[in-house]
């Protein structure tokens, strides 16, 4: 009998062993120890016998199913594994296959934006807010009420753009600098005013640093109290935050503008001495960078200020150039190409946006 | 305005050195732009020619050996016929850079004989044209010491670019004075001595128009002998850039240049009767000294005599009555003219000189007499000669300004401390008088500074730029005492939140030129005259943009030509409607080139991109306009989209019946043919001004949610109808069916076949239903089910398809 049972599990360990598959491994428990199964057999027979065989058969029976249940267990988790392994195989993919890239990493602000942007930070931080005027000026708002009096050469030298007479005679033009903004504000805010302007300006002009269209960003604080000395602070800490340099020493000279008075042109120092690089807050060199002063008391008064009772400063920054010094773009007329080939290099991802918190560039 | 360092010092007696001398006048607002210190001269010495030998294979060279200083001769091999032994010159060794022959030396072989250097002449040092020899110098020259020091031709040049109020800085001596005033030596520009006269000046002047000429003044001076300047003088004017010319006329130069005051001399021999100065005639013309005609208005000023103009007042003399080597009697010239009648005349004739530099700018009234009495004196002094007594019309004495002034003026404007002590004693260094001390003064300007010095602003500014610029400590702006709350308008954010926008969607933003050809502005509805530049600076940028889009598309085809086909542009700027303000539109636009959509384009293993159309453009309206806070929910779109878009590829963006929003679309293949591009293209603009302000609300708190306990159902429906029925009829008569319980419609099938009919369209559509309030029964929903049926058919003549 026990040789019998040695050679049944001879047989069944080799049925579980061959098993290929699940199906396969399923047969061979169904007819092991399925209902009818060999083994289950085997047990069946153990009510009949004596309690002597039965004491030898039990343990031999119940053994054998018990062995015979672990291996077909193990074999189907063998299987399975295996059929996963298979599937998995089959599943595999190459990765080093390139996906399509973001939009939102492709997509470009364009350096006159982002510069804006950061101006914009940098002076909302010390309390201006952002104004806007019209391209189309009036000789009025262009000229004449910021002091440039009729036939000055100081007019000439802004190579202005006009448009022909209409039928009152009156000649409008392309504004040639931000500057009649202040006129508007001052014409519609009570002071206190403390405004940036950001805007196209356009000059009959054009070389690797001119170009006819280009930005400028003006700003105008209009107070009781506001003075040479707030002005060079507030152009200092700007200069320092943009350009993002613990110190940066800066030269006022005095200067001519018809609409300020007392007027000062503003260097920066700057080390120019490495080829297409300019950086700020160290070296030997000055780099002529703004104009500004107090405004005018003829300005002032053309506006509807008297000029004992209120006082103020204003100044003007291209802001291609600052973009370009910032950043190093060498010629200002590739700003306006749309190649998007520079617009990749030089612009900037959508979602660096310039904040103080953040970093203006970082 | 150039001038040499010797120059300066005539005016100036100073121990600063150059560079003290530089900073200080850029500190004060005399901006110098360029500093020539001569150190190309350096090299040059004294050298004394030892012997002289016939070159052995060169009839025309001669081998020399000459002394340099040092002790040991050099061998120079000389073609100079004055090349002889005993001669002192100027010698350049290897190494050096010749500048009038652009080379720089190195030891050479001359026909087999080497020369170590080279005696140089005049021209090769570029101090004249003389070429015939080497420079032959005085025996007793100084062998082996600097050349240039010995000849004069290492003064530094000094350039400043003077702002256009500075009319007193035109000439040396207002620079040495603004110097002295800032502390760098003393003034000591020499006074002028009246000529005696002898007789009266025989040509009369008679000023019809005072408003143009306000004081004129003349003489003349008999039988003068008109040969070239002095040496200094001639070495003056080339140091700055003037070619002297004769006596006479370098006289007048000289004056420009070292007093501001511009004069003129006419060959009295040549000046026809008495002079007249008067308006021009209209179309009258004059060959002036530059030997160029000038056809002149009624608006110019000109000084006339019987023959016609003798000159373009102010500007230029004319060629007619100049001064030469025969000129025997001399008129000089020294009148005042309208600085701004001064500028228009030059502008119009595009004549740029030194004269009209300054009277432009406008020159002191009190030295027309000086001017001409200074010349007479160099006149005397250089060609002999016998003066008539003046002939001076018309001048009035200058009535000098006062303005009032507060000492307490300087630190309300600048916010620093000067002492009013100070202050005076600054004002007096400049010519100002002060009367007055403490607390106010009355100031009088001098007559050299009435064209920039008005009122107390001007006066601040004399003493901050004094006392020193960077003296100034910068002080913090008050504070508002508040956070900085409302920093852009609703505009401002809309274009930066626009763009922003765009450039995620993988777009790069352009800024384009707000001016663009007359045609393509007439293309997209512009091209009015009252848009166009009267002097565009080139023929296609001549008319403001109606659109964005025309550069756009120019700037897509531009990178096409590139070898960038697939390109995505956007620009947020403005348009222009009209030349008024709020004709100037603020508009984001964009297009979309090739197969570069948002989910990317060109050729991928994945699948390759399709060619962008109204869908991606739609999008990209869409998207902007969210961005900038419209209610896209409730836009409509409707066909009716401007000519330059496929009529049916296109599309309006309306909000309410009136508003227009913007459109969208692939473009008029006319359009595309009349800007010369091509390739797949689609493109939108929106109107981000024309989105309704947002309402002010009380509160920021959102509305409360409401999330239903209950499933979402979704049922599918498709809809046969006519195939021009938009789809957005078929969602609205959907939604329309229960609005509490629909929350979404969607198209997800549109198929058109034979078997539906012809002219027939299926639009499969997915029906969001959200129950709040309990589960639907079978009922509710076949209710439901029946009211959707029943709108479609009622709003789209739509049958479920069966």
């Amino acid at each position: 009998m026990l040789q019998e049972l040695e050679s049944l599990e001879r047989k069944l360990m080799d049925e579980i062993a061959a098993a290929a598959d699940e199906p396969a491994i399923e047969a061979v428990r169904v007819g092991a120890i399925g209902k009818k199964g060999s083994v289950s057999e085997r047990l069946k027979t153990l009510g009949k016998m004596t309690p002597e065989e039965r004491q030898v058969m039990g343990p031999a029976i119940n053994g054998l199913r018990d062995r015979i249940t672990q291996a077909i267990a193990a074999r189907k988790t063998e299987l399975r594994d295996a059929a996963i392994e298979a599937r998995l195989a089959t599943e595999t993919v190459d990765v080093t296959l390139p996906v399509r890239p973001a939009p939102a990493e492709t997509g470009r602000i364009h350096p006159i934006t982002q510069v804006t942007d950061e101006l914009t930070a940098i002076f909302a931080d010390m309390g201006f807010s952002i104004a806007e005027g019209p391209d189309i000026e009036t000789d009025y708002y262009n000229f004449t009420a910021l002091n440039f009096p009729e036939g000055h050469p100081a007019r000439e030298m802004h190579d202005t753009f006009f448009f022909n007479a209409n039928e009152e005679g009156e000649r409008k033009l392309l504004r040639t600098h931000t500057s009649p903004v202040q006129i508007r504000t001052m014409e519609t805010q009570k002071p206190p005013i403390r405004i940036i302007i950001p805007g196209k300006t356009y000059r009959q002009d054009s070389d690797a640093t001119h170009s006819p269209m280009f930005h400028q960003v003006e700003g105008l604080v209009i107070d009781r109290h506001a003075n040479v000395a707030n002005l060079k602070w507030v152009l200092t800490e700007f200069c320092k935050t943009f350009f993002e340099v613990e110190h940066i020493a800066m030269r006022f000279r005095p200067s001519f503008f018809p609409f300020t008075e007392p007027s000062m042109e503003v260097d920066i120092q700057c080390d120019r001495s490495k080829p297409g690089e300019v950086r700020f807050g160290e070296g030997k060199d000055w780099m002529e960078i703004l104009g500004c002063g107090m405004v005018h008391p003829n300005v002032l008064r053309m506006s509807g200020l008297d000029p004992d009772e209120f006082q103020g400063f204003a100044w003007g920054i291209g802001i291609d150039r600052l973009a370009m010094l910032k950043y190093g773009m060498p010629d200002l007329r590739a700003f306006f190409d749309a190649d998007v080939r520079w617009l990749s290099h030089y612009g900037f991802r959508p979602l660096d946006m310039p904040t103080l918190f953040g970093g203006l560039s970082a | 305005m150039k001038f040499t360092l010797s120059w300066l010092k005539e005016h100036l007696d100073t121990d600063a050195s150059l560079d003290q001398i530089v900073e200080r006048l850029t500190n004060i607002g005399l901006e110098v732009e360029a500093v020539d210190d001569k150190a190309q001269f350096k090299p040059f010495v004294i050298a004394k020619v030892l012997t002289a030998e016939q070159h052995p294979d060169a009839d025309r060279l001669r081998v020399l050996s000459v002394d340099t200083g040092d002790g040991k001769p050099v061998q120079v091999v000389c073609g100079a016929p004055n090349a002889r032994a005993g001669l002192v010159g100027a010698f350049a060794a290897p190494g050096a850079y010749v500048p009038g022959i652009d080379v720089t030396l190195s030891v050479g072989k001359i026909r087999g004989v080497e020369s170590h250097g080279m005696m140089c002449s005049e021209r090769e040092l570029q101090m004249s044209d003389a070429h015939t020899g080497i420079i032959d110098l005085p025996e007793d020259a100084p062998v082996g010491t600097s050349f240039a020091a010995y000849a004069g031709l290492d003064d530094p040049v000094i350039e400043i670019g003077l702002t256009p109020d500075r009319a007193d800085c035109t000439g040396v001596a207002g620079i040495a004075r603004d110097l002295a005033a800032a502390g760098l030596g003393t003034l000591m520009t020499p006074g002028v001595e009246p000529a005696a006269g002898d007789g009266a000046c025989p040509v009369k002047v008679t000023i019809e128009d005072a408003d143009l000429c306000p004081g004129f003044a003349l003489r003349m001076v008999r039988g003068v002998k008109n040969g070239p300047s002095p040496a200094w003088m001639q070495q003056r004017l080339l140091a700055i850039g003037l070619r002297p010319i004769n006596a006479l006329v370098d006289i007048t130069n000289y004056i420009t240049m070292d007093r501001g005051r511009p004069l003129h001399v006419f060959d009295a021999g040549k000046v026809a009767g008495n002079l007249v100065v008067r308006r021009a005639r209209e179309g009258e013309k004059v060959l002036a000294l530059d030997e160029r005609e000038y056809e002149l208005t009624s608006e110019m000023c000109v000084i006339a005599d019987d023959n016609g103009v003798e000159s373009i007042a102010g500007i230029m003399g004319g060629e007619h009555s100049g001064c030469d080597e025969n000129t025997t009697d001399v008129l000089i010239e020294s009148a005042l003219w309208n600085p701004m009648n001064i500028a228009r005349t030059g502008r119009d004739l595009g004549i740029i000189t030194d004269a009209r530099y300054r009277f432009e700018r406008g020159v002191d009234p009190q030295f027309m007499v000086d001017g001409m009495e200074m010349a007479t004196e160099l006149v005397l002094d250089f060609c002999g000669g016998t003066p008539s007594e003046p002939e001076v019309v018309g001048y009035e004495a200058y009535a000098p300004k006062v303005i009032d002034f507060p000492f307490t003026e300087v630190k309300r404007l600048v916010g620093i401390e000067v002492t009013s002590q100070e202050q005076i004693d600054i004002f007096k260094r400049l010519g100002f008088g002060v009367e007055g001390s403490g607390v106010e003064a009355k100031v009088t300007v001098p007559s050299w500074r009435m064209y920039d010095v008005e009122g107390k602003a001007d006066l601040v500014e004399e003493v901050m730029r004094i006392h020193g610029e960077n003296n100034i400590d910068p002080q913090p702006l008050r504070s508002h005492g508040a956070v900085n709350a409302k920093i852009l308008t609703t505009l401002q954010i809309r274009t930066r939140l626009a763009k922003r926008a765009l450039a995620v969607r993988g777009m790069m933003e352009s800024v384009s030129w707000s001016f663009i050809p007359a045609e393509h502005a007439e293309l997209f509805g512009g091209g009015s005259a009252a848009l166009k530049l009267a002097n565009p600076i080139a023929a296609d940028m001549s008319d403001m943009r109606p659109s964005l889009l025309p550069g756009l598309l120019a700037a897509a085809q531009r990178n096409a030509d590139q070898g960038v086909g697939d390109v995505a542009l956007f620009e947020v700027a403005a348009t222009y409607e009209g030349d008024t303000p709020d004709a100037q539109r603020r508009v984001a636009g964009g297009i979309r080139r090739g197969t570069a959509a948002l989910t990317g384009g060109g050729r991928h293993w994945a699948g390759n991109g399709e060619a962008v159309g109204v869908f991606d453009a739609k999008a990209d309206a869409l998207a902007a306009l969210e961005a900038c806070g419209a209610p896209v929910a409730n836009l409509q779109i409707e066909r009716g989209a401007p000519g330059w878009y496929h009529p049916g590829r296109s599309g309006v963006i309306k909000l309410g019946p009136k508003v227009v929003l913007g459109h969208f679309g692939e473009f008029h293949p006319r359009t595309l043919e009349a800007l010369d591009v091509s390739g797949a293209l689609c493109g939108f603009e929106v109107f981000i001004d024309a989105i309704p302000e947002p309402k002010k609300k009380p509160t920021r708190t959102k509305p409360k949610l409401e999330i239903s306990p209950f499933q979402m159902l979704r049922r599918d429906y498709a809809f046969v109808v006519d195939r021009d029925t938009p789809a957005a009829t078929l969602v609205r008569a959907v939604s329309g069916a229960d609005k509490k319980l629909i929350t979404n419609v969607n198209v997800f099938d549109i198929f058109e076949g034979a078997s539906l009919g012809e002219g027939k369209k299926s639009v499969a559509l997915e029906v969001s239903i959200q129950p709040t309030d309990r589960t639907l029964t079978d009922e509710d929903l076949d209710a439901l089910s029946a009211k959707i049926v029943e709108n479609v058919g009622k709003s789209a003549g739509g049958v479920l398809r069966g």
